[in-house]
């Protein structure tokens, strides 16, 4: 994108953790030490100086109440300055598209020149809240001038009361589970199982060819363990190398037992992990001696009623972009499509195939998707623009695209462009 | 006549009283400033407009540094001293008996005659600053607190809290001083002006401070019953005896000032006081202990080279190798200096076993409260590593602890070259390779320097730096700064081999293990250092440092000076039969769960002699300390140091040489050359030509002079 001043903005690095199944290697770390690890080892990997960075953007969908600005605590590592400013945000899971965006944005208003944007999510620390009543009872002791008065708060306690409240990955606005969407979407759109179910194995396939050769890897810092003996995490750990189709038709589908077709298998598993992306404007990079990766040639947001097609807003939200980079279907060279389901990936072809698109599924998520690398909600947009950018420089691609679906019906696409 | 010390204005009935030493970067109490101290309460007492007094300092970040120690050091009898002591009694005395109140606004160090100054005064406030450390340190001089601190501390604080302090040296932070009492309030900087004055505005219409005393059923028994302290007094000697092996009479002495003074009143106790002070003050301890204390003030502002440019800003700290010292190293260096630390090491297994071993490091001092859990996270984030050269692109500093090996080195070397800017620095933390030798494989050799640490880093506060032939000025000085930074004792020695510490330490351990050899005992051979003022004996140090350390630094110094320097025929056996020292569970001790469990009797027969009564323990000392001695000297003439006085320091931070006897070259001096001289030629008779006199010291005792002027 241009601004009328001719500011662009540019890629220069991406860096993540491992992204790992919640509730294994990596559920002692709190979202905020994983975005910390990403954003000071993507300083180490591009020698940055810390002092240049304007603003850190990270986003987070499930914020913890002790750290709510999560942006804020990776901009006070020790390594930087304390005084860059930092914001944190939530665009569901296309949060860290958005915080990508956002510093995009301030680069191109001249604001900032050198931004970090990324995004980080611990669903193995979900914050667990007490019951409303509960709350509502404690606070009323806590306000309470007398013995008495407390006492009294305290005595309206119930036992079901004491039940603590995990928040459900479900829209406020229709009380449909993610999942139940991704069923209803598989229905109405025809999406069969067996046709989930091959595009989850091409996912695991792409993601191990990925991780064998490295390409996946090079963008991981590896995460190092606390306890000795213990070994390093190099590489995702949701990916199976060894998985095939007889073996994810045995397992039930989960939201619809008799008569659905989404499963465990191809679904994105709950995942820990950050992403960092460092980007600067183009006058910027030539002042630090950078060597961009890609151009951010530009992006569209988009919204559907949620109580339609809950993810198939990338429908909208891609023809945006392409329209606003002024280029067609046709010049992508590569494409990253987030898979939260593949009920929905295959959802989000079908939606733009009837626009008359043609879908190469060689040039699309060909380092797999998040159904095998996991979808840390925060982070993914982050591993997406890294991943696209890495490739395109791999395979001389000149135009790219991301597209995220996101909870309460959205989407966020971004074209990356390279030049020579 | 110089500008005047004490200045004061009267505002509501208050004269505000300020101390600014002119000239001087910190206050201190002189002669001058006493009789200044005097003049001024007696116009104040004479003075009806004022009916109180808020005293404060004039320095920015001190209160009073103490007495002046410049006069102090002149002191030429018993009898001055006393006289001194007398005299700033007298003064406080008067501040004491003031019969107007007195408060204090105390920010910065308020120790020694500073805070016995504060004690006088009727009410205290300090500021909660870090700046702010109160404390009584003359027992670390060699003396006591002799201007009434051993009769005002303990009767505020209560007589275990005192002794505490006293016998320690400590100073504390406010905080911990508020807690025990020693101050009355506590407050932000910015307050310590108004609340100080509202004190003192409050004292002057009457009100006095309320203060509780030692609290709980303890501090009832013990602090407060004549049997109580009577134990105090009793578990202290103890204590005191145990810790200093009876070669510091200070601290006795201290306890007796306080004890006296509890029992017989504070008259009695002060001219009590005054007297042992006088006694200590012209012990050879304290003269001893003053001036080591002049000579590591120096050595602190000695940036290590003649005219070298101000050292370079270390920011970022890279080091390679994450074994046991890189983990050491880069943790210490989090910790003290608040650099950024990058770990480097071939494989990510080994990155973050070294990150952890850093890591406790900085646990310790958490957990040691020496900060607060929100510094610790900052410092811990300060660390981290990976198994590639990643971030070494703006390392200021890299420090290289990798494998003892020449070729390992130089590789290491080439390929940091390759990665860092140019104006970084190239330290290894070799103890036997010659720097220069390193770095001839360099690219930019003036950048290449030598940092040995020793071990553990965190605990051992010696660094020697090492220039090597062709290493710039600057770099010299930015690594000197860089180490005290670190919290180290930092002294500039020669690329020469074993430099100045192992050197030394060489013919010590080896004569230890000639000993055994005749059939000495490996208990008796510790004892008998212990005793002469060493923390460890030798064996016991050779244990912790590692028999293979040992050997190969030995290895080194005999290639390069001889047969003089060949071990003994010991170490070898013991090597190859596994026992490495501490960290192997076995070496002349064996150990378990890391601690030390006693000989371990069959180290006799892989020695080949059994103990057969040995030697006497006078011949030992003789024999250990002239064999260090005589090097000492030898090092001195070849100019592995830069002075005596960085030899001496290095000897008593790097392996602890008693304190009290100076350090082996101001020793060297009290034994006298020419005594040196004919007891080395009689060793040498006996035993061998290793105990030959050196030239050094034969010159020395031709020309009747010494290391130090006299």
């Amino acid at each position: 994108m241009t601004t009328p001043d001719g500011r662009r903005v540019v890629v220069i690095a991406g860096c993540r953790t491992p992204f790992c199944r919640s509730g294994t290697a990596l559920k002692d770390a709190r979202a905020v030490e994983l975005a910390r690890y990403a954003t000071r080892e993507l300083l180490e990997r591009t020698d940055l100086d810390p002092a240049a960075v304007d603003e850190v953007v990270f986003g987070q969908v499930v914020p913890s109440a002790l750290a709510p600005n999560l942006a804020r605590e990776v901009s006070l590592l020790p390594q930087f300055p304390r005084e860059i400013p930092a914001f944190s945000l939530n665009r569901a899971c296309a949060s860290a598209n958005q915080a990508i965006t956002a510093a995009h944005d301030q680069i191109a208003l001249g604001h900032a020149e050198v931004v970090i944007a990324g995004g980080a999510e611990s669903l193995s620390d979900i914050p667990i809240l007490a019951s409303r009543r509960l709350s509502e009872i404690l606070v009323d002791a806590s306000r309470a001038k007398t013995l008495g008065a407390r006492l009294a708060a305290f005595a309206r306690i119930r036992p079901r009361d004491l039940v603590p409240v995990a928040p459900a990955i479900a829209e406020p606005s229709t009380g449909e589970s993610m999942g139940q969407s991704a069923e209803k979407m598989a229905k109405e759109n025809g999406i069969t199982r067996e046709a989930q179910d091959r595009w989850t194995l091409v996912s695991h396939q792409r993601a191990a060819q990925g991780t064998a050769d490295g390409r996946l890897t090079a963008e991981i810092a590896p995460w190092l363990p606390d306890r000795p003996g213990a070994p390093a995490l190099t590489a995702d750990n949701g990916i199976r190398a060894d998985t095939s189709l007889e073996q994810m038709a045995t397992l039930k589908p989960v939201f619809d037992r008799r008569y659905g077709s989404v499963t465990a298998a191809n679904s994105s598993p709950l995942t820990d992990g950050a992403s960092a992306v460092l980007l600067m404007s183009e006058a910027a990079a030539r002042t630090h001696g950078y060597e961009p990766l890609a151009w951010i040639r530009s992006y569209a947001v988009a919204a559907v009623d949620p109580g339609w097609q809950l993810l198939q807003a990338p429908i909208k939200a891609v023809p945006l972009a392409l329209e606003r980079a002024g280029i067609d279907w046709r010049d992508l060279g590569l494409i990253e499509v987030h898979e939260a389901f593949a009920s929905q990936v295959l959802s989000n072809f079908q939606g733009w195939a009837a626009r008359g698109w043609e879908i190469d599924e060689a040039i699309i998520n060909v380092m797999g998707g998040s159904i095998a690398i996991g979808h840390p909600f925060g982070a993914t947009g982050g591993r997406l623009v890294t991943t696209l950018a890495n490739e395109m420089n791999r395979r001389d691609v000149r135009f790219g695209l991301v597209s995220v679906c996101a909870q309460g019906g959205m989407a966020s696409a971004i074209v990356l462009e390279r030049r020579s | 006549m110089t500008a005047p010390a004490l200045t004061w204005e009267i505002r509501d009935g208050i004269a505000v009283v300020t101390l600014d030493l002119p000239g001087a970067p910190v206050n201190t109490i002189s002669s001058s400033v006493k009789q200044e101290f005097i003049d001024c309460f007696q116009t104040l007492e004479q003075d009806a407009r004022v009916r109180a007094v808020a005293f404060f300092s004039g320095k920015p970040d001190n209160f009073i540094a103490g007495a002046d120690i410049e006069e102090f050091v002149r002191i030429g009898s018993a009898a001055e001293a006393e006289r001194l002591a007398a005299d700033g009694q007298e003064m406080l005395d008067r501040v004491a008996r003031f019969p107007k109140p007195v408060a204090v606004g105390i920010h910065g160090a308020c120790v020694g005659g500073g805070f016995e100054f504060a004690l006088a005064c009727h009410y205290r406030v300090a500021t909660d600053h870090p700046k702010t450390q109160i404390g009584l340190p003359e027992i670390q001089l060699g003396i006591l607190p002799g201007a009434g601190g051993c009769q005002r501390l303990p009767r505020l604080v209560g007589v275990r809290a005192a002794l505490d302090m006293i016998l320690a040296g400590k100073t504390e932070r406010a905080q911990k001083a508020f807690r025990l009492g020693m101050v009355d309030e506590l407050v932000h900087p910015a307050l310590l002006r108004s609340v100080t004055l509202a004190a003192a505005k409050r004292m002057m219409d009457g009100w006095r401070p309320r203060r509780a005393g030692p609290r709980g059923l303890a501090g009832l028994l013990l602090d407060r019953t004549p049997p109580g302290r009577a134990l105090v007094f009793r578990t202290a000697r103890r204590q005191v005896l145990r810790r200093t092996g009876g070669h510091y009479p200070a601290p006795l002495l201290a306890i007796e000032a306080v004890r006296h003074g509890l029992s017989a009143g504070v008259r009695e106790g002060l001219k009590r006081e005054a007297r042992l002070f006088g006694q200590l003050a012209v012990t050879d301890v304290s003269r001893k202990l003053v001036q080591l204390f002049f000579a590591t003030t120096a050595l602190k502002k000695d940036p290590g080279v003649e005219g070298a440019p101000a050292p370079a800003e270390v920011k970022r700290l890279a080091i390679v190798g994450a074994g046991f010292m890189g983990a050491g190293i880069g943790g210490t260096a989090a910790a003290q200096a608040g650099v950024d630390v990058r770990m480097k090491d071939a494989d990510l297994a080994r990155v973050a076993a070294g990150l952890k071993a850093a890591r406790e490091i900085l646990d310790d001092r958490l957990k040691r409260r020496r900060i607060t859990r929100y510094e610790h996270q900052r410092v811990v984030a300060l660390l981290s590593g990976s198994d590639s050269y990643a971030g070494f692109g703006r390392a200021d500093l890299v420090i290289e602890a990798v494998f003892e090996d020449l070729a390992v080195k130089q590789k290491v070397l080439r390929e940091v070259e390759a990665r860092t800017p140019a104006h970084a620095i190239f330290a290894s933390n070799t103890s036997t390779i010659p720097i220069t030798r390193i770095a001839e494989a360099a690219a930019r050799p003036d950048r290449v320097i030598g940092m040995h640490f020793f071990s553990p880093v965190a605990k051992m506060p010696l660094l020697e730096i090492i220039p090597g032939a062709r290493t710039a000025p600057q770099v010299v000085a930015t690594a000197v700064a860089f180490g005290r930074r670190m919290g180290k004792t930092v002294i500039v020695v020669k690329d020469a081999p074993g430099f100045w510490i192992n050197r030394i330490l060489g013919p010590y351990v080896n004569e230890a293990a000639h000993l055994l050899l005749e059939g000495a005992r490996i208990e008796e051979v510790d004892r008998v250092m212990v005793e002469w003022g060493f923390p460890v004996g030798p064996i016991t140090l050779l244990d912790e440092v590692g028999l293979d350390v040992a050997e190969k630094a030995a290895g080194v110094l005999q290639a390069a000076f001889g047969e003089r320097l060949a071990p003994a025929p010991a170490l070898a056996g013991l090597v190859q039969s596994g026992r490495l020292g501490r960290k192997a569970g076995r070496g002349f001790y064996r150990y378990e769960q890391g601690h030390k469990r006693g000989v371990d009797e069959s180290v006799y027969a892989v020695l080949g002699r059994q103990p057969n009564g040995g030697q006497r323990p006078g011949e030992i000392v003789q024999r250990l300390v002239l064999a260090m001695l005589n090097e000492a000297a030898r090092a001195v003439g070849e100019g592995v140091v830069r002075t005596p006085r960085d030899g001496d320091i290095g000897a008593l931070f790097g392996f602890g040489f008693p304190p009290f006897r100076g350090g082996p070259l101001r020793h060297a001096d009290d034994l006298g050359a020419a005594r040196l001289v004919d007891d080395l030629q009689r060793l040498s008779d006996q035993l061998g030509p290793r105990f030959a006199p050196c030239e050094m010291l034969r010159d020395l005792a031709r020309r009747e002079s010494r290391f130090y002027p006299a």
